[in-house]
């Protein structure tokens, strides 16, 4: 009978995740009389409780409790909706998160954090609550646990009563089940009431009519004999008394009655999920508990990461799959008795097909494309604390949230995007004073926005505030001795300095922002993700931050160049220009380097064969190509021999069965099956330099070249 | 043809050999290719397929034994010439050159890589304890690239330990 719960862990920890972002985003909109919010949060925290419970994580079933309680009082209207109860409510949603991730990872949590928050609950509880029902609550839940330490060896006996509700059956439940997993505990009498029984003729099968008195002798304790009616708590009358001992009887009722009032949730809840299950996870339940909780920590620590994908995506797969079966079916009849006058057919055929291969490439990229909703959730908490913080007022828009952006690139881009928005709010939003003073309004705005352009998604972090200072920014450049103090700059080189590492211009250091810390790491991530950043700023109206972002990490928008024999992608976002050499623009400096003067810069030029050791015809500057490519704002001319076509290419990794390559960020597979190398530019870059830098091995390569090629 | 006579065609067991094929009996197999004169073996179960010499891409600044890398279905291989690493005979190229390609799992995560021989051979079937120590001077093939020699009529085929073939650049790297 007993069934491994652990396999259910997962969703529940994914499903209290998301309970979790709910809760917190219904907080912050929360107002009072808002019933319909309360009872969503109420719900969230709920099931959460529930979930937590049958897995066995009694910290999180505990703390739960007692948020659920001041939810409660809320949803009955016995308590008022004030800012200070949400504050509290929200550092209470932190403390879940940082419970159930310590379950997760089966390891120690803040403790002071937790205990604090739980002083502030149970205080707020008794504080503004007449009845001190709840603050009894409080009081059980730990009486239960130290009461769990001090009856686990010695055999005790419990007397259980136990009423369920006429309608328990149709949750899903099942006595019998329970009375099962209590003769697991220990030795068990059962005698059942049958006064309530009515005649034959009235008994509606789907009801119970009848109630039990259970005797109990077992090790267990009484926690664990209320973790088996978990489940069935709130559709019951349940008494628990320890034999000759008539104290915990009252405290085990006590426990019962605040949450004994009708609850839809749970009642909902239970109907919803396949009755079968539900019965299973209470039956083997407190034999779980102990196989969860010694469960070895290496085991806990693996992370699923799944992503969920709406049906409607999979069904467009399906139909997309099917056309391609009939096109596949199509030709093949037609491949089988092929004459020249069907070639027509045969073209339309495979035209059909490039549409269905590359509808079927696009939806299967859809399947890994998730809205930014995602990244940006978890804005409105973060803006509402710096706002508490930093005294300033301030509104957050969000706009384009259902624009989507490929997984892999919304988890990386999660943390830059804090980023820019602290420093939006630390830098950008000026204090109210200031704001109205500025003829403004006092509430700042700060206003998230995403859209797609072309094959890009672009993200832009815009505030209202005092906009960017150019000549502080320079002046602060000069200072750090970044640029030199006569050069001559237009306002996007300027305002590029501020992703310089070190650098910061806030008069005052924060602890929200103005280390200097960040920008620069901002960009790093963000060129990493093969994107970009762009500032725009006006003094006194606000700034605004713009991210441009390619769509998907698998998919590149390459140029193929021919060097030898040998084929390579360059990716199109670095290239700046391709173009001829001409001759009186070149210019040798420091012995061997030449550069190529465009327009009023000198490019270094790399030439590509050198760099790999090929053998080519085109050794010589003049007759061969160059490809200007731009990275970590560095140009540097690629020499190669010829330009091929423009193409999107499918990134395969080296890595899997061979090893990181430099100056190779990839491979991929191009339309004849032949393998091709996507060239990592910062990493030829690093490569020259270094090469430059250890001369003997430079002048040896060089002259290797010299003598293949003479 | 009635399934009883099917039966009857069946040969009862020892009755008669089948011929050309040594019937798998007990053992571990290898699979034994040729680097020019010298035989060797690998395990058989390691072997993912064997196919023909195809030009592959080069790997920028590789060592010289590393071929480059090809596409077997939509995998990117890379190509070891193991003459070229072990030093042995000509590394020509013609129709007859052939690629093992091998994978060897190492805790979930697979590598696999083809390896350039001259020729592939036969199948062994060798019982443990056939397998002899190799001896431990001498030659180009490194000892930790050797699990042991077997004996075969009057040949001698070296057995080559998979796992460490697999890790070829690495010590390509350490070198």
């Amino acid at each position: 009978m007993s069934v491994d719960l652990s396999q259910f862990i997962p969703s529940f920890l994914e499903e209290s995740f998301e309970g979790l972002e709910l809760m917190e985003s219904s907080l912050l909109d929360l107002k009072a009389g808002d019933h319909e919010t309360i009872h969503s949060i109420f719900r969230a925290a709920h099931s959460i409780k529930g979930g937590a419970g049958t897995f066995g994580f009694e910290s999180v079933t505990e703390f739960t409790h007692l948020v659920e309680t001041l939810l409660d009082e809320m949803r009955d209207g016995r308590r008022e909706v004030d800012p200070k109860d949400i504050e509290i409510l929200l550092t209470s949603v932190d403390c879940m998160r940082l419970l159930i991730e310590a379950a997760r990872d089966d390891e120690e949590y803040d403790e002071e954090k937790v205990n604090q928050t739980t002083r502030q609950l149970a205080q707020t509880l008794v504080n503004e609550d007449g009845t001190g029902e709840s603050s009894a609550s409080v009081k059980n839940s730990h009486n239960n646990a130290s009461a769990s330490d001090n009856d686990t060896e010695q055999l005790s006996t419990f007397k259980i009563h136990f009423v369920p509700e006429h309608n328990l059956a149709k949750t899903g439940n099942d006595p019998l089940f329970l009375f099962n997993a209590l003769a697991d505990l220990g030795e068990l009498t059962t005698i059942a009431n049958t006064s309530e029984l009515p005649a034959l003729t009235d008994i509606d099968p789907q009801e119970l009519y009848l109630s039990w008195d259970l005797t109990l002798t077992t090790t267990a304790s009484e926690a664990d004999i209320n973790e088996v009616f978990e489940w069935v708590e709130d559709e019951c009358h349940l008494e628990i008394t320890k034999a000759g001992d008539d104290n915990s009887a009252e405290l085990a009722q006590a426990e019962q009655e605040p949450v004994e009032v009708e609850e839809p949730t749970q009642e909902s809840q239970q109907q919803s999920s396949p009755p079968l299950p539900v019965e299973a996870d209470e039956v083997a339940q407190p034999a779980d508990i102990q196989k969860s909780d010694s469960k070895p920590k290496a085991k806990a620590k693996v992370e699923v990461s799944s992503i969920r994908v709406g049906v409607d995506k999979v069904d467009s797969l399906i139909n997309l799959v099917g056309e391609l079966v009939i096109t596949q079916s199509m030709l093949s009849e037609l491949g089988s008795d092929f004459q020249m006058d069907k070639l027509e057919r045969l073209t339309s055929g495979l035209e059909q097909l490039l549409q269905n291969t590359k509808e079927l490439q696009e939806s299967v990229m859809r399947i890994r494309m998730l809205p930014i909703s995602f990244a940006f959730n978890r804005f409105p908490r973060l803006v509402h604390d710096l706002a508490n913080k930093t005294g300033k007022e301030m509104e957050l828009v969000i706009k384009g949230e259902q624009t989507e952006l490929d997984k892999t690139v919304m988890e990386q881009i999660g943390d830059p995007l804090v980023h820019l928005v602290r420093n939006a709010v630390d830098h950008g939003i000026e204090p109210s004073e200031v704001r109205l003073a500025n003829g403004k309004s006092a509430k700042g705005t700060i206003a998230l926005d995403a859209y797609h352009q072309g094959g890009n998604i672009v993200i832009e972090i815009a505030d209202d505030g005092g906009g960017i200072n150019r000549e502080k920014v320079f002046a602060k450049a000069v200072e750090k001795g970044i640029v030199e103090p006569n050069s001559t700059l237009n306002d996007s080189q300027v305002f590029d300095l501020l992703f310089e590492p070190g650098f910061s211009t806030a008069d005052q250091v924060t602890d929200i922002s103005g280390r200097g810390v960040g920008m620069d790491v901002v960009k790093r991530n963000i060129q990493s993700l093969g994107g970009r950043i762009q500032v725009e700023s006006t003094i006194g109206e606000g700034s605004c931050f713009k991210v441009n972002l390619p769509l998907t990490l698998a998919i590149l928008d390459g140029q193929l160049v021919k060097v030898g024999t040998e084929t390579y992608i360059i990716p199109l976002i670095s290239i700046v220009e391709s173009l001829q050499v001409d001759k009186e623009l070149l210019n040798k400096v420091s012995g061997d380097m030449t550069l190529y003067r465009l327009r009023d810069e000198n490019v270094p030029i790399l030439p590509v064969y050198q760099l790999f050791g090929l053998t080519t015809d085109f050794t010589e500057i003049d007759n061969a190509l160059l490809v200007v490519v731009e990275a970590d704002g560095q140009k540097v001319g690629l020499m190669v021999d010829h330009l091929l076509a423009q193409q999107q290419v499918v990134i395969k990794s080296l890595k899997d069965n061979y090893q990181q390559v430099i100056g190779i960020s990839g491979a991929t597979i191009l339309g004849d099956g032949s393998v091709a190398m996507i060239l990592d530019i910062p990493g030829m870059i690093q490569m020259a330099l270094s090469s430059a830098q250890t001369n003997p091995t430079n002048g040896k390569l060089r002259q290797r070249n010299i003598r293949e090629h003479s | 043809m009635d399934i009883q006579d099917l039966a009857v065609d069946i040969p009862a067991e020892g009755e008669h050999a089948m011929e050309g094929i040594d019937f798998i009996t007990s053992g571990e197999q290898y699979l034994t290719f040729l680097l020019a004169n010298e035989q060797y073996a690998v395990d058989i179960l390691c072997v993912e397929e064997i196919r023909s010499w195809e030009v592959p891409t080069k790997i920028p600044n590789a060592p010289g034994y590393i071929k480059g890398v090809i596409n077997m279905r939509g995998v990117i291989v890379p190509i070891v010439d193991l003459r070229l690493k072990f030093k042995i005979g000509e590394a020509n190229y013609q129709e007859t050159t052939v690629v093992i390609v091998l994978t060897y799992n190492v805790n979930d995560s697979s590598r696999t890589i083809g390896f350039v021989v001259d020729a592939v051979s036969d199948v062994l079937n060798v019982e443990t304890n056939e397998i002899q120590n190799s001896p431990a001077f001498g030659g180009c093939v490194q000892p930790q690239y050797i699990d042991g020699l077997i004996n075969v009529g009057k040949n001698v085929v070296t057995l080559l330990n998979v796992e460490q073939l697999q890790k070829v650049e690495q010590h390509a790297a350490t070198h």
